[in-house]
């Protein structure tokens, strides 16, 4: 059971909008919305919060609320609600981190992977210039080489943009594996997107644990199929 | 000297009150009146510094706790100020809902089953609606907010409960002067919080519209005491 997602705004345009944003990302993730009150002015209601966490599946729920009274009202819907643990709130800006959350939990991340995914997108945008000399490379904490590489050239006409970052995000976080590509941590979609990389630039994919084999040949099939797209 | 009150704790002439559910379902109406009196007022304070809806906010949201209590007749204090909590959140819309809201809902949760409130558990609930307001609303003493109604509220009526010789009436009346002070303080200060905080130092000169209609909620409950 995927974790379901929970939006909360003032306004139910932007709720049901940021929904459908994610969706498209995230086709089977269960995105729930309580925007707007519950006589269709801008504002937040309770009440719907509550309905949208009832609705919500039994693989935990993350919220994301946009501002102000939005969070207090999804924090006092902790409050009310009957299954407090499951539930969590994600301080995360609305439409990022729910993109993220959703591609997080469309590769099967439990719920607190799914808010740390959502959280992410708040902080410093990690580029391959980001990382000293000598870092780029080494394993996420093994220090040792790599199980696993493979450089992929991107052929599509668009490059990497957010569909194709969250399809290698997506199913990377799925994988036992801890994969870079260019030296950013591929589960991550935001990540991905940094690297701007367009048309005909290589992707450098290393790839540490027992699905590396797995995570490198996933990210080259998608690579080399050019996602999908023109 | 007057004469001795029944009991020798209330003047004569001055019933002594319960604070039992009739009372707190007295209170919640009177509240709600005062939201209709005072709508307009709200509504100029709240243009002042604000975004001008919480007059109209509030008073959408206390006309449906009535409705409400009229539903489902609560049969405790705790049990109509629960019904309260959950309506406000659900009805009033801008930020003063999940504020009050928490507010109701944590001065419920402090009173329980309790059928009849003496003024150590009114004191009580009071402090726990302002530790609700500071948890959700993360604003402190002096950042213009409803905060500086309650703080002082609290701090007068756990005096109250402590001197009072058990006069619960005393203890709704300190709470409710205190608050009226309290909102009358926020006129010079500069707003720290919320939407007034954008204004800088153009929210001073102004009332703040939360601590004003905290003011007149705590007035409500000593007037359904009366």
């Amino acid at each position: 059971m995927t974790v379901s997602l929970v939006v909360v705004s003032h306004s139910e345009k932007i709720a049901d909008g940021a929904a459908e944003l994610a969706a498209q990302m995230a086709p089977d993730v269960q995105v729930l919305t309580a925007g707007g009150t519950t006589d269709g002015r801008i504002g937040t209601s309770l009440e719907k919060v509550l309905a949208a966490l009832d609705k919500a599946g039994s693989g935990g729920t993350v919220i994301l609320a946009d501002l102000g009274s939005a969070v207090m009202t999804a924090e006092s819907a902790l409050e009310f609600a009957e299954n407090p643990e499951e539930i969590v709130l994600a301080d995360a800006p609305l439409v990022e981190g729910l993109v993220a959350a959703a591609v997080a939990a469309q590769g099967g991340a439990d719920m607190q992977a799914v808010k740390r995914a959502a959280e992410s997108v708040g902080g410093p945008a990690r580029h391959p210039d980001d990382f000293p000399p000598g870092i780029v490379g080494e394993g996420p904490a093994t220090g040792k080489g790599p199980d696993f590489t493979g450089d992929f050239e991107l052929v599509n006409q668009a490059g990497m943009h957010a569909r194709p970052a969250a399809k290698i995000a997506g199913g990377l976080s799925a994988l036992d594996a801890e994969v870079t590509v260019n030296g950013v941590d591929g589960a991550s979609m935001t990540g991905l997107m940094t690297l701007a990389a367009g048309k005909g630039s290589v992707l450098h994919v290393e790839a540490w644990g027992a699905d590396a084999e797995r995570a490198v040949n996933y990210v080259g099939g998608l690579v080399q199929a050019g996602f999908g797209e023109p | 000297m007057g004469r001795a009150g029944a009991h020798g704790r209330a003047p004569l002439g001055r019933v002594a009150v319960a604070l039992d559910v009739t009372w707190a379902v007295k209170w919640l109406t009177l509240s709600a009146q005062a939201m209709a009196e005072h709508r307009v007022e709200l509504i100029e304070l709240d243009r002042a510094i604000g975004d001008s809806d919480h007059g109209e906010n509030m008073d959408r949201g206390f006309q449906a706790v009535l409705d409400k209590l009229a539903e489902a007749p609560p049969q405790t204090p705790g049990a109509a100020l629960k019904l309260t909590a959950m309506t406000l959140m659900s009805k009033v819309g801008g930020a003063a809902g999940p504020l009050y809201g928490t507010a109701f809902l944590r001065a419920a949760t402090s009173l329980g089953d309790t059928a009849e409130i003496d003024p150590a558990a009114w004191a009580g609930a009071l402090a726990a609606a302002r530790d609700g307001i500071v948890a959700r609303g993360k604003a402190e003493s002096g950042d213009k907010t409803m905060v500086d109604a309650w703080t002082p509220a609290v701090e007068a009526a756990r005096k109250a409960a402590l001197d009072g010789n058990g006069d619960v009436l005393a203890v709704l009346v300190a709470a409710a002067e205190a608050a009226e002070a309290g909102a009358v303080a926020t006129d010079p200060m500069v707003a720290r919080k919320g939407r007034a905080s954008y204004l800088g130092e153009r929210s001073a000169g102004h009332r703040d519209p939360g601590a004003a209609s905290s003011a007149l909620i705590l007035r409500a409950a000593v007037g359904a005491a009366a």
